[in-house]
């Protein structure tokens, strides 16, 4: 029990329990690796990569977030690789997904000196705004594929199971059965998609109102005609 | 009727669940040349799969459509082989002939037209399959008259793993039996299965889909997890551009694979047994099912096997048509009825395998290659190849080729040798290079045609065997051409899960395409660095990391491809 592995991180020894991600190690000693994907209600899937370090001896980088430590780990937080990879990774991501209201976003490519023009005439996922409920819309050219919203939708907190990614590669996307309007999905309008979008590609209905310029009566009103609609649709 | 009797093939796997479902999509698919929302419906609710589940894997997997179809599917390989050989031209010309401006269906719902990634039919490039017909030397009137014309020529000094190819009816169990068939079973059981470890050890044997990782240490890994239900996976998802040998395998001597997984469920303690074949492989699928039949009706499938107390099933699966399924841990999501995304490792398959069980997952060559190990014995396995890569090794040889087909080594062979065995590059044009390993692998330079053939000495010379692809470009070649095309393969076949990848395989098919048509732009060779090093540092699982090592090689050995 309660036995620690030591480790050596950008030169530094360090004493950690063994059961600790890299993550977690970096954490104690302040030098959290960035992250995009990872929020604390939704479990890790290693998807983004921007957590990535080097580990003396491996092939490939090691997403701190997923991967457990061993004894005598010898890290590095800052390599070039590393550096490299952090830095092209916001460089695609910007180049295809709207940032512009993930101010997270924003900080790293600051902190990483991503060039926010780095691909230029690259495919983007720009699209119309899906606006099919009383409660939320949703944005999906600011999308960018960390998955929250199906986890919260499913097993990692309301099993509701209304949404799920579809297509494949850069076509991916969150989808519905069919492309159905949320209405007609199994969806109860909890609301925890909405909370853990790190991007704003999902954002609530008041929200969305109020940046189109409505004042509050408005909006209220707005509000109670689609819930009309969408209970008289039933 | 159609609809009544697909209602009663629900209702017959509707207890098995979630994991029928790709089994249930595909024959909705043949059935209604599509899945409707309503088929998609039933389906969910027969297996008790939510409805958004279900769009998803429809998406994920390219023989799988939301939208009607046609009487008639024809795919046009347009993998770097064909490509090379005039499959994007055939394209083309069957779009014109059917007044097509783009791919999908006719306007009377004949016919639906649609580029393929490789069908694994490289040796007859240009390639296609219309319906389940494979074809090969493609002209638009085959197309439209389809006949089976693929026969894979198979080229060995000594004949070891191929023996029985050509020689034996694939179906007859009986000219198995006669052919040294089912003789390694026994010899297995003989010896126990602590020994057949040590035997495995003794041989060296390594694995054939493309890591050569030591097949002893997966299947000691699982035979020492603790659980009472192990399975093995035999994987048939053979997708490697450039490759064919698991077909030509699968297709001539299926029970030899039939029997190395069966020697697999001894040795770990399995009873059960998987072969995940490509959905675009309809023959192998037909053949080896046949085999399972057969070989259940003789008493070496089921209960009790030969009076042993060993009990032991095979269950065929098809894919859907993604080529990260060949991934192991994606294999066993597709298996399981989910999107074939890969999975984080740890933990491993040896203990958190094919529903989170311990299970052994080896390529169709691997199987073929234990039931030989346990036929002829260590040291006459040992006899063949190299200290470091023992045995037989099969090699997929296309492209500007005068011989392509499989050309099996048992001794020390270097790629120039290979490829004077295989009459040269076609037409006596001169040699440009050899993309080996597939489109997982890298291009080689002309200076490197003396390096051995073995796991040992690609290592050295900084390539990779891989599956042992071998396509070969001529002078005549267009290698810009060929780069496009892998951009586009794997920008096609990403899965999506990981940021490097998902992004990286499209920047790159961007980059490349702006290479091809020659509108490069300012900074694009660093960028193309950039974007194909961290694919290859970051990704999550082979298929990204790989995705940038052809393109990366040509840029060291052909930067004048890239102004």
């Amino acid at each position: 029990m309660n036995k620690t592995f030591t480790l050596t991180i950008d030169g530094q020894s360090v004493d950690a329990p063994q059961d600790s991600t890299i993550q977690q190690v970096l954490e104690s000693i302040n030098k959290p690796a960035p992250l995009i994907c990872a929020h604390e209600a939704t479990t890790p899937e290693g998807l983004c990569r921007q957590c990535v370090v080097e580990v003396e001896g491996w092939r490939v980088l090691a997403p701190s977030c997923v991967t457990k430590i061993n004894e005598g780990m010898v890290i590095h937080t800052a390599s070039e690789r590393v550096i490299r990879s952090r830095r092209t990774i916001l460089e695609m991501l910007n180049a295809s997904v709207d940032l512009s209201e993930a101010p997270e976003l924003q900080a790293q490519m600051d902190e990483f000196g991503a060039d926010r023009e780095r691909f230029p005439h690259a495919k983007t996922r720009e699209q119309d705004v899906k606006d099919d409920n009383p409660f939320f819309v949703r944005d999906y050219e600011k999308c960018l594929m960390c998955w929250r919203c199906v986890q919260a939708c499913g097993d990692d907190i309301q099993y509701t199971y209304s949404i799920s990614v579809g297509g494949r590669g850069f076509e991916s996307k969150i989808s519905t059965f069919f492309d159905s309007p949320m209405p007609e999905t199994s969806c109860v309008f909890c609301g925890n998609c909405v909370a853990v979008c790190p991007t704003n590609a999902l954002k609530s209905k008041t929200e969305f109102f109020m940046e189109q310029g409505l004042d509050y009566d408005e909006i209220r009103q707005e509000k109670r005609a689609e819930k009309k609609k969408m209970g008289g649709g039933k | 009727m159609q609809e009544q009797s697909f209602n009663d093939f629900l209702r017959e796997i509707a207890p098995q669940g979630r994991t029928m479902l790709l089994p249930a999509l595909l024959e909705a698919q043949k059935e209604f040349g599509y899945i409707s929302k309503e088929m998609a419906t039933e389906i969910g609710n027969a297996l008790k799969v939510p409805f958004a589940d279900i769009s998803g894997v429809i998406e994920f997997y390219s023989m799988l459509h939301s939208e009607p179809t046609a009487e008639t599917i024809i795919r046009v390989c347009t993998s770097p082989s064909c490509s090379a050989r005039g499959g994007r031209d055939v394209h083309q010309q069957i779009l014109t002939e059917l007044d097509l401006l783009k791919d999908g269906a006719t306007a009377d719902g004949k016919y639906f037209v649609e580029e393929a990634p490789c069908l694994g039919l490289c040796d007859k490039a240009p390639s296609a399959l219309v319906d389940e017909t494979a074809l090969g030397s493609i002209t638009p009137e085959l197309l439209l008259n389809p006949q089976d014309n693929v026969r894979t020529e198979v080229y060995a000094k000594e004949s070891v793993i191929t023996g029985r190819i050509g020689e034996v009816d694939p179906f007859s169990l009986d000219d198995y039996l006669a052919n040294e068939g089912f003789l390694s079973f026994p010899n297995a059981v003989q010896i126990g299965p602590e020994k057949m470890l040590d035997c495995m050890a003794d041989s060296g044997i390594l694995g054939r889909g493309g890591a050569s990782f030591p097949t002893k240490m997966k299947w000691a890994g699982a035979a020492e997890a603790p659980g009472e239900q192990k399975y093995i996976v035999c994987n048939s998802d053979e997708a490697e551009p450039g490759t064919f040998k698991d077909r030509v395998i699968l297709e001539n001597d299926p029970f030899s694979v039939l029997e190395g997984m069966m020697i697999g469920g001894y040795a770990i303690g399995a009873s059960k047994g998987f072969i995940y074949v490509r959905g675009e492989y309809p023959k192998v699928q037909k053949t080896f099912q046949a085999a399972i039949v057969s070989a259940r009706a003789k008493g070496y499938l089921g209960e009790n096997i030969l009076g042993s107390s060993f009990d032991f099933d095979i269950e065929l699966r098809s894919g859907a048509g993604a080529y990260i399924c060949g991934e192991e841990t994606a294999l066993f999501e597709s298996i399981e009825g989910k999107r074939g995304f890969p999975r984080l490792k740890p933990p491993f398959p040896t203990t958190h395998g094919l529903y989170q069980k311990p299970t052994v997952i080896n390529n169709v060559e691997t199987f073929a290659n234990i039931s030989l190990l346990f036929r002829i014995g260590v040291d006459a396995y040992r006899s063949y190849g190299t200290e470091k890569s023992s045995g037989p090794w099969l090699f997929s040889v296309s492209g500007d080729i005068a011989k392509p087909g499989i050309y099996e080594i048992t001794n020390p062979t270097t790629l120039r040798e290979l490829l004077e065995w295989a009459g040269g590059v076609k037409d006596g044009a001169a040699l440009q290079t050899v993309l080996l390993g597939g489109a997982a692998g890298k291009f080689v330079h002309p200076d490197q045609l003396d390096v051995r053939l073995t796991q040992e000495d690609a290592h050295a010379a900084g390539l990779t065997l891989g599956s042992g692809a071998v396509v070969v470009l001529s002078e005549n070649a267009d290698l810009k051409q060929t780069l496009a095309d892998l951009g586009h393969f794997f920008a096609h076949e990403s899965c999506g899960k990981c940021y490097p990848c998902q992004l990286g395989t499209q920047r790159q098919a961007e980059i490349l395409d702006r290479n091809l048509t020659g509108s490069v732009i300012e900074g694009d060779f660093t960028r193309l660095e950039d974007v194909g090093w961290t694919m290859t540092d970051a990704s999550l699982c082979g298929l990204g990391q790989t995705a940038a090592s052809a393109v990366l090689s040509a840029m060291e050995h052909f930067p004048e491809q890239f102004k």
